[in-house]
């Protein structure tokens, strides 16, 4: 939508006094509204962010860089990222590729509200609660062992938690409805007579998806993968809780945990963090340079 | 012009039927088509028009009755094996696809050769008058050209029926009546049969062969536009096809084609055009048909206003019980005066009372 421009003379500024001038620069009294959002943006944002790139500079040892020497020359340290690059990446593409076919199923439903909420509940409970559930129920005891066993699938109790795969499973069960309902709005976006359209010129269900939903569907699924993969990233408590913090699981926010609490070398705990923000950041700006190859432009048809 | 709509003899719809729910919002619909006509479903919004070339196209399942074309049953297919050429209310153009993607897609799901496709899509750009725009997106082009292209698009991959749902309701008033012209000039070009869903009546009697009038799901009368205009088989159907007044009144006499009705101390006679039911008839007709009677028979009624509209004049006056009348004039009458009104009985048209 294109916003309201309002035409003034250049020159009959002086004779307007100061709140008007304000009212032509867009600033009014609404806009003081945003304030207490900016200062909050400010405190806990900008300056943390600030601070903490300041304080990765300044080490125990003094140099500018040495902290970030000392994580990419110890393979305990600079391993972190490939950890963490293991869980994020197949878990952000499995949610977003689960995703769509749900989306596309409860498009079509009358009362989705019910498949919603049930998706929702995940979210609402937070990963240590979730965590905690799965070690009981995917334990070497829980129900889920017991029932492979009894059914005769294995003898010997599957582990599922305490490595990579008890991570990789909580992830996806919180990922998902977060993933899902980002992507339930851009399906919601595509106007259906385009897919009508596409039937009535003799385009298959399969031809539908790739060459009209797909291309109108890509800009929106970039973002929801950036946003769902940032989460994953940052993941913490599932791999302390489900994984094996100590080796396959020490996930990069750990690394910056120990150096935090256990070293207290807030300085190295600040470059592991700035370490973390770069990587998040190329994977980010990777994915919306194949984006901008996509079709970017309105999904709802054509104006009427 | 190479294209040519696939050839069959007839389509027929047979008892089709469509619910959603308990709501049935299409009743029993039957009716011929033969090649080449042009066939307007004309009705009230909520009458099933909409419903019915949704179930001719196969995106809505219809709920009972069958739809064949020549001896070929068709409700059951899917709609991409249907092949029928739709254009949408909204257009729906492909926003990521300039136009000549656009208008050659349905060839390109058909795995068509790409030589005849590119040849196809560039008659149809010319048939459509679109040949300097053609690498321009939907986005780019004016409600005109977007429904130029939909209208291209669908006839490209020459479907044995179009289908054309509203197409002008989103242009402005003088826009619809070229693109008007334009649908019929191409539908008089290629000769594709074609059915298209309209509420307004002025569009189904300039571009139809036969009108068909829907009302609550049901027909209510199938006709040219001459026969629709003329001679409406029932009162709401009269009502939607231009303005009629209606006078309602006690049947003084019948015989087996006119009644006549009394109005105050005066009667109107008209031409019975359904089987009365009761003692009570509705009369309609055009205020030209409504002329200032000079032998004093006739209704009686008080001159409220008269507005010259160049060969006549044109005015308002109140009748018995205080109904509105619309009636002819050739001379100019002084507002307040009173006079008496006489009907052509040939161009009245009786009704029964109270069955809208």
């Amino acid at each position: 939508m294109s916003s309201v421009s309002v035409a003034r003379p250049a020159t009959s500024d002086d004779r307007l006094t100061l709140k008007q001038r304000l009212v032509n620069r867009g600033l009014d009294g609404v806009t003081m509204l945003t304030l207490p959002a900016i200062v909050f943006t400010l405190a806990l944002f900008v300056y943390p962010f600030c601070y903490g790139l300041w304080l990765s500079f300044r080490p125990k040892d003094g140099s500018l860089l040495g902290n970030y020497a000392t994580f990419f020359s110890d393979p305990f340290l600079y391993h972190t990222i490939g950890t963490t690059l293991a869980l994020a990446l197949p878990v952000t593409l499995i949610n977003l590729l689960a995703a769509i076919p749900v989306a596309f199923r409860v498009r079509l439903m009358l009362r989705p509200r019910l498949l919603t909420t049930i998706l929702v509940i995940p979210i609402t409970l937070g990963t240590v609660l979730v965590a905690e559930g799965m070690l009981t129920y995917l334990g070497p005891q829980g129900w889920f062992n017991r029932v492979i066993m009894w059914l005769g699938l294995t003898n010997a109790p599957v582990r599922l938690v305490h490595n990579y795969w008890g991570v990789f499973l909580s992830l996806i069960i919180t990922g998902f409805p977060f993933t899902f309902l980002l992507t339930l709005s851009y399906v919601t976006g595509i106007d259906p007579a385009l897919e009508q359209a596409g039937a009535t010129l003799g385009a298959s269900a399969s031809q539908r998806f790739r060459t009209i939903f797909l291309p109108l569907l890509v800009p929106g699924l970039a973002i929801t993968f950036c946003l769902s993969f940032v989460q994953a990233f940052a993941v913490f408590p599932s791999a302390v809780l489900l994984g094996a913090p100590a080796g396959p699981t020490r996930v990069i926010s750990i690394a910056a945990y120990q150096a935090a609490f256990e070293s207290y070398d807030y300085s190295m705990a600040s470059a592991i963090a700035m370490i973390m923000a770069v990587v998040q950041l190329a994977v980010v700006a990777a994915v919306l340079v194949l984006r901008n190859l996509a079709y970017r432009g309105p999904v709802a048809g054509t104006k009427g | 012009m190479s294209f040519s709509s696939q050839s069959f003899r007839e389509l027929r719809l047979e008892g089709v039927a469509r619910e959603f729910g308990s709501v049935s919002a299409l009743k029993d619909v039957t009716l011929d088509i033969k090649r080449g006509e042009f066939i307007a479903l004309l009705g009230p919004s909520g009458c099933g028009k909409s419903t019915a070339l949704n179930c001719l196209a196969g995106l809505l399942p219809t709920t009972r009755g069958a739809i064949w074309l020549d001896d070929k049953r068709i409700d059951t297919l899917r709609p991409e094996e249907r092949g029928f050429g739709m254009v949408f209310q909204s257009y729906a153009l492909f926003p990521h696809m300039n136009v000549r993607k656009n208008i050659g897609f349905g060839l390109r799901m058909k795995g068509r050769p790409k030589a005849e496709i590119a040849a196809k899509v560039d008659e149809a750009l010319g048939l459509v008058r679109l040949q300097n725009q053609a690498e321009k997106l939907p986005g780019q082009l004016s409600g005109g050209q977007q429904q130029r292209v939909a209208i291209a698009r669908a006839i490209v991959i020459e479907p044995p029926l179009v289908l054309m749902d509203e197409p002008l309701s989103n242009l402005d008033a003088k826009l619809r009546i070229e693109m008007r012209g334009e649908i019929r000039r191409i539908h008089n070009q290629l000769g594709a049969t074609t059915i298209y869903v309209t509420h307004d009546q002025d569009e189904a009697l300039s571009l139809a062969d036969r009108i068909v009038v829907l009302r609550d799901g049901t027909i209510r009368q199938v006709g040219t536009p001459e026969e629709l205009y003329a001679r409406p088989s029932h009162l709401d159907v009269a009502d939607f096809m231009g303005y009629r007044n209606k006078i309602s009144g006690r049947v003084v006499s019948t015989d087996s084609r006119t009644a006549t009705i009394a109005v105050g101390d005066g009667e109107v006679t008209g031409t019975l055009r359904e089987t009365l039911s009761g003692d009570m008839a509705v009369i309609a007709l055009r205020p030209e048909d409504l002329t200032v009677s000079t032998d004093g028979k006739g209704i009686p009624a008080r001159v409220e206003t008269l507005e010259y509209r160049g060969h006549e004049f044109q005015g308002l006056a109140r009748g018995p019980g205080g109904i509105e009348l619309i009636f002819s004039s050739h001379t100019r009458l002084p507002t307040g005066s009173e006079v008496r009104l006489k009907a052509d009985p040939a161009k009245s048209l009786a009704y029964a009372q109270g069955t809208q």
